[in-house]
């Protein structure tokens, strides 16, 4: 292998940092997907894979990807919630890939809540 | 790069291992495969995570969650629990000793609240076998400064600004060894790393070197340009195998990126380092000791001057730090060294690692900024101790430290008021006792380590130290007599002003200081012919006082040797024909009632 010059090192650092980033804090949205058995029974685990695409191409540093149990209204899965830095929650029902992205877009990147798939403010926390 | 939405910070420090993190690791990874979660959750293994009682220990970021004591059993309900549905699973989150509920969150657990990690700074954040991860933590960044745009001068102006002193245990300037270093105009120079740590119950080096390698090569890079060296090496315990085994894939992997070798960065510096690992003999702790032994001779310690730094290894000028050092001096390049100076006290600046061993609740790697008191240091970070057991003293520093007292929990932990205390930061092994610790047995214990340890070089510590340890020994035999306290302390003088190296000057230390702190305890053995603490077997009578005895039966069930009689709502009898003497009832008597 050439000898690192600083572009290579700052490359790898910024390369390798989006990755690692998320061990140190610092997020400003927080996107849950609803995994219980009904959850991925209805097809969660296709949002996953769509929500962490999304993030991947897009280089998104400073979104939470997480998992949580069933949000309750089973006959509504696949779920999302969607938690801006500071708002409250909004839950998303009846999703697929197409929905997800959508959201994902629209309301984790330009903050703009997505009305006609929202089911409700508000949420249960997770930490 | 591959995005995860969930990092799993597996610790593989040795502690963590030889609780069978490995084998944790491989039931996770099949585990993940199977629920098919390998593509969105991230396996890591790092270094030592620092909170080795409650090893194996598993960190979940982004969330920041501490599993502790996991077995491969129990990966399967936590991988669907967590990791598919997202809960964190209660029963594995660490509860503190003193109040009754979870502790889900890393950053909320006491033990992690209070410590500032610099040297440690990439504990159990970075995989340690990836120098990409390194380099993501701004690693070699400051190399890159320091060759690109400072000259050596004013990279030894910075660390001396810095007042960055030896972690070794002796506290010497580093960038006054530097400057000294530098003055010397003979090469080739060489830059050496000390990983020889000998001290019981210490492990901040090997910490260190298993969770972030590369920390330690950029700082003696650093070393090399400021001082004019070309050739590095790493003397290491052999002891170390998985601190060798990593330096390895780190040296391997720096050389690949031209991060060591010829021209580096392109500016025409060359560095190299090699590893060397030590047979394991304590005085080789010792710089002058150290090089002989690397070059190949028996390890032992040779009249100052000439300091390492005009004539050292091979004859030639040496600069020689401890692991801790090194791993501090690329943030202090980097941050500047008002940064690193901002934090401390007035003479020591920065932090200190520390191993927290004993009678403690909390076990393992602590960094605090210097000046932090005792008291934090064992009862806010250490929890305290455990089993309902008073706090008796703190050994710091190793054979070469003391023992401090509870009077003395309030002492800011530096160079300068250990040093006062009549210890020594040593390394940094901090051994806690409680009231179960006789401290003339203590003494007894070091010293005897000291006499093993011993090059035989010169007279006083050959000599010197074993007839202190025939006294200790005698006075725990209850055959001493009052005068022997004072001939200690006269013997130990003399041994600590003749001596021809470091660990002859401070071996009488944990005679001397547990003289000056508990010297009732010397007394009680010479004319009361009683061990306190009941640990000297031969002062001991093994009788039941039936005042105290609460008649619960303990002691016969730690019985060994069926020498307890015991019934229900009778006080129990030692039969001191069939008693062995080996404390075992002592030991589980929680009432005091055996004298």
């Amino acid at each position: 292998m050439t000898k690192l010059t600083l572009e290579d090192l700052k490359k790898i650092k910024e390369e390798v940092r989006s990755s690692t980033l998320l061990r140190e804090g610092g997020f400003r949205a927080k996107i849950t997907i609803h995994m219980g058995t009904c959850g991925i029974a209805a097809g969660a685990r296709k949002l996953m894979t769509a929500v962490l695409k999304e993030v991947e191409e897009k280089k998104i540093q400073d979104v939470m990807v997480t998992t949580s149990g069933c949000a309750g209204l089973c006959s509504r899965e696949p779920m999302a919630t969607v938690e801006i830095l500071g708002n409250p929650p909004v839950k998303y029902c009846d999703l697929n890939e197409e929905k997800i992205k959508e959201i994902f877009l629209q309301h984790v990147v330009n903050g703009e809540i997505v009305e006609a798939y929202a089911l409700a403010r508000g949420s249960e926390s997770t930490y | 790069m591959k995005t995860y939405r969930t990092h799993l910070m597996v610790c593989a420090g040795t502690g963590c291992v030889a609780c069978g993190s490995l084998q944790l690791r491989e039931r996770l990874a099949a585990e993940l495969e199977s629920r098919n979660l390998s593509d969105e959750v991230q396996l890591v293994i790092t270094g030592c995570n620092g909170f080795c009682a409650e090893g194996p220990i598993v960190v979940v970021y982004p969330e920041g969650i501490f599993y502790k004591k996991l077995t491969p059993e129990d990966v399967p309900f936590l991988v669907e629990e967590h990791f598919l549905k997202g809960r964190p699973v209660q029963k594995f989150l660490y509860t503190a000793p003193s109040a009754k509920e979870k502790v889900p969150l890393m950053k909320d657990i006491p033990f992690f609240q209070h410590q500032v990690l610099r040297a440690l700074r990439n504990r159990g954040l970075i995989d340690a076998e990836n120098i990409n991860e390194y380099i993501a933590r701004d690693g070699y960044a400051a190399l890159h400064k320091v060759l690109s745009s400072m000259k050596p001068e004013e990279v030894i102006e910075e660390v001396k600004l810095s007042g960055l002193r030896g972690r070794g245990g002796a506290g010497f300037p580093t960038g006054k060894k530097w400057e000294e270093g530098r003055r010397y105009t003979s090469f080739p120079k060489y830059v050496i790393c000390n990983g020889d740590e000998g001290d019981p119950g210490a492990f901040m080096d090997r910490s260190v070197l298993e969770a972030d390698p590369h920390a330690v090569l950029e700082g003696m890079v650093i070393c090399g340009y400021a001082t004019g060296s070309h050739q590095g090496y790493i003397y290491v315990r052999a002891e170390y195998p998985l601190a060798i085994h990593r330096l390895n894939i780190a040296i391997e992997q720096a050389r690949n990126y031209g991060l060591l070798g010829h021209d580096i960065f392109g500016s025409g510096f060359d560095f190299n380092i090699g590893i060397y690992p030590g047979a394991g003999a304590f005085v080789c702790g010792e710089s002058t000791a150290l090089m002989y032994s690397l070059e190949g001779k028996r390890g032992m310690p040779r009249i100052k001057p000439p300091r390492s730094t005009e004539a050292g290894l091979w004859g030639q000028p040496t600069i020689l730090n401890n692991v801790e050092t090194f791993a501090n001096v690329p943030s202090i390049l980097l941050h500047g060294s008002s940064w690193f100076a901002s934090m401390g006290t007035s003479g020591s600046k920065g932090t200190k690692v520390f191993a927290l061993t004993g009678a403690v609740q909390n076990v393992g790697l602590i960094e605090v900024p210097m000046g932090t008191t005792l008291r934090k240091i064992v009862f806010d970070i250490g929890g305290g101790i455990p089993d309902k057991r008073e706090y008796k003293a703190v050994q710091i520093g190793g054979p070469s430290g003391a023992c401090l007292p509870a009077p003395l929990l309030d002492t800011e932990v530096d160079f300068d008021s250990l040093d006062e205390a009549g210890a020594m930061m040593g390394s940094g092994g901090l051994v806690v006792m409680n009231d179960m610790t006789c401290m003339v047995d203590t003494a007894r214990f070091f010293t005897d380590f000291s006499v093993d340890e011993s090059c035989g070089k010169c007279v006083p510590c050959r000599i010197g130290i074993k007839v202190m340890l025939n006294i200790l020994h005698r006075i725990i035999r209850g055959e001493g007599k009052i005068e022997d306290i004072d001939h200690l302390e006269q013997l130990g003088q003399h041994i600590k002003d003749s001596s021809h190296c470091g660990l002859g000057k401070s071996a009488p230390n944990p005679v001397l200081s547990t003289i000056r702190y508990f010297r009732e305890e010397y007394e009680a053995h010479i004319i009361d012919k009683r061990c306190p603490s009941l640990v000297c077997a031969d002062l001991v009578k093994f009788q039941v006082i039936p005042e105290k005895c609460k008649m619960c039966g303990l002691c016969k069930k730690a019985c060994p040797s069926e020498a307890v009689t015991w019934e229900k709502k009778t006080a129990a009898v030692i039969d001191l024909e069939k008693c062995i003497r080996c404390r075992s009832c002592i030991q589980a008597c929680k009432f005091w009632a055996i004298e």
